[in-house]
């Protein structure tokens, strides 16, 4: 068995993982694809380097990177969660009653989630598609887990506001 | 605890993520404050929405067999052109190696070399291990788990050794069939190469017998009533060194009995 082989067994049987997140971040079939490839190749090309571990975090971390990288577009770390406690503070937002009202079927749960910013969609898709824990997302988007447990928090709190907004425009 | 420090934590609290001494926290404070419990159940709610709302995009096949294309093997797809192209290959390739060990066969009919035959289906076995989707039954490094998948499939107990301290990486094992009778047949990797580790209980000459058969290096010897044959491109000094390894080492069988 070569390192072609060895690769497939340790890496790209998470490729369905991979273009999950890819496809989530990107928005689109074709920037998802891409970014998927690049990234396959380029685990490949670390493999070398990949001392054990958890395959699936080590390849979902440089899916993430190619997608920041491909937009050139790395987000700041923090930035995203200060913004969002700055318009935070009202309590209207997450008024529990208008909350319980919403019915969510599937296309405004996909709508909601696509229209929030990427640095909330990733964790909401690692954790509640992927079913990645506190630890294994911070592995992939290299942040501490005090800062996915709030931004995971934040992203939630967003979500069920565009489930709510969407509700009393319609 | 107030509701702004559960407003945080409650996601964590649902995620099962929140330490013992928070966790006792927030849920004393739910069990007292309606409007917190209410985001509770939302959330749980829409959580449970998201993961039944069949979100998750699988990769379009179209996609792994591009990227199949690319990589030095094409291990990611069941059926592509490639793929078809590359067994039809290794068909060729096995075509040819048994030609050439058929010519040999009947070269070592002519010279009537006791034992040889024995050589012959050792590296052929060796050969055809190597063909895709052939090397292994059981895939594990862990001796404890390749030696109970012998168990019920041999009618003797096999040696199983981790020889990773060595430099001989264990990944797997198979039943294969040698001179007419079921073997069992351990996978060990050195860096790139594939040593077949054949065993069957017999008795033989004690010290080992060196030979190479079309560029293959082939070690006999037996121990312990069991007789072992290797197999491997590796060089024939790391092939001794590997059976010296593979002596010296106790087996998972006599190590869980002490």
């Amino acid at each position: 068995m070569d390192t072609g082989a060895i690769f497939e067994r340790e890496v790209v049987r998470h490729l369905d993982a991979a273009y999950n997140l890819a496809r989530w971040l990107a928005r689109n079939d074709a920037d998802a694809e891409d970014v998927v490839q690049e990234a396959v190749l380029r685990a490949f090309r670390f493999f070398g380097g990949f001392r054990g571990g958890d395959a699936k975090v080590w390849l979902l971390a440089i899916v993430r990177n190619t997608f920041y990288t491909q937009r050139s577009q790395l987000p700041a770390a923090g930035s995203v969660d200060e913004f969002d406690e700055a318009i935070h503070g009202g309590e209207d937002h997450d008024d529990p009653q208008a909350v319980l009202l919403r019915a969510a079927d599937a296309q405004r749960l996909h709508a909601a989630l696509e229209r929030l910013p990427p640095e909330f969609r990733e964790v909401l898709v690692l954790r509640e598609l992927e079913g990645c824990s506190y630890k294994e997302i911070a592995s992939i988007t290299n942040l501490k887990i005090g800062t996915v447990m709030s931004r995971l928090a934040r992203a939630r709190e967003r979500l069920q506001r565009e489930l709510t907004r969407r509700e009393v425009a319609a | 605890m107030n509701c702004q420090d559960v407003r945080l934590l409650l996601h964590a609290y649902l995620d099962d993520e929140l330490g013992a001494a928070d966790g006792v926290a927030v849920t004393r404070h739910l069990a007292g404050c309606e409007a917190c419990m209410q985001r509770v159940r939302a959330y749980t709610r829409t959580r449970d929405d998201l993961r039944g709302a069949d979100l998750y995009r699988h990769a379009p096949a179209a996609l792994r067999t591009r990227i199949a294309a690319r990589l030095p093997r094409p291990a990611v797809v069941q059926r592509t052109p490639r793929r078809a192209w590359n067994l039809a290959l290794a068909a060729l390739a096995a075509l040819c190696v048994i030609a050439a060990l058929f010519a040999g066969w009947q070269t070592l009919q002519l010279r009537r070399a006791a034992g040889h035959a024995l050589v012959v289906d050792a590296v052929s076995d060796h050969v055809r291990s190597l063909l895709p989707g052939h090397l292994i039954d059981v895939r594990s490094t862990s001796e404890h788990t390749v030696k109970p998948w012998f168990d019920g499939r041999l009618d003797f107990s096999p040696q199983v050794k981790d020889l990773t301290a060595q430099g001989f990486e264990l990944i797997g094992g198979r039943l294969d069939v040698l001179d007419g009778r079921q073997v069992a047949a351990l996978v060990y990797k050195r860096h790139l190469h594939t040593i077949n580790l054949f065993q069957w209980p017999g008795s033989g000459a004690g010290a080992s017998v060196s030979r190479t058969r079309d560029g293959y290096h082939v070690l006999e010897w037996s121990d312990a009533g069991l007789r072992f044959i290797a197999v491997s491109s590796v060089a024939k000094v790391d092939l001794q060194a590997f059976e010296r390894a593979f002596r010296a080492v106790p087996s998972a069988a006599s190590e869980a009995a002490h």
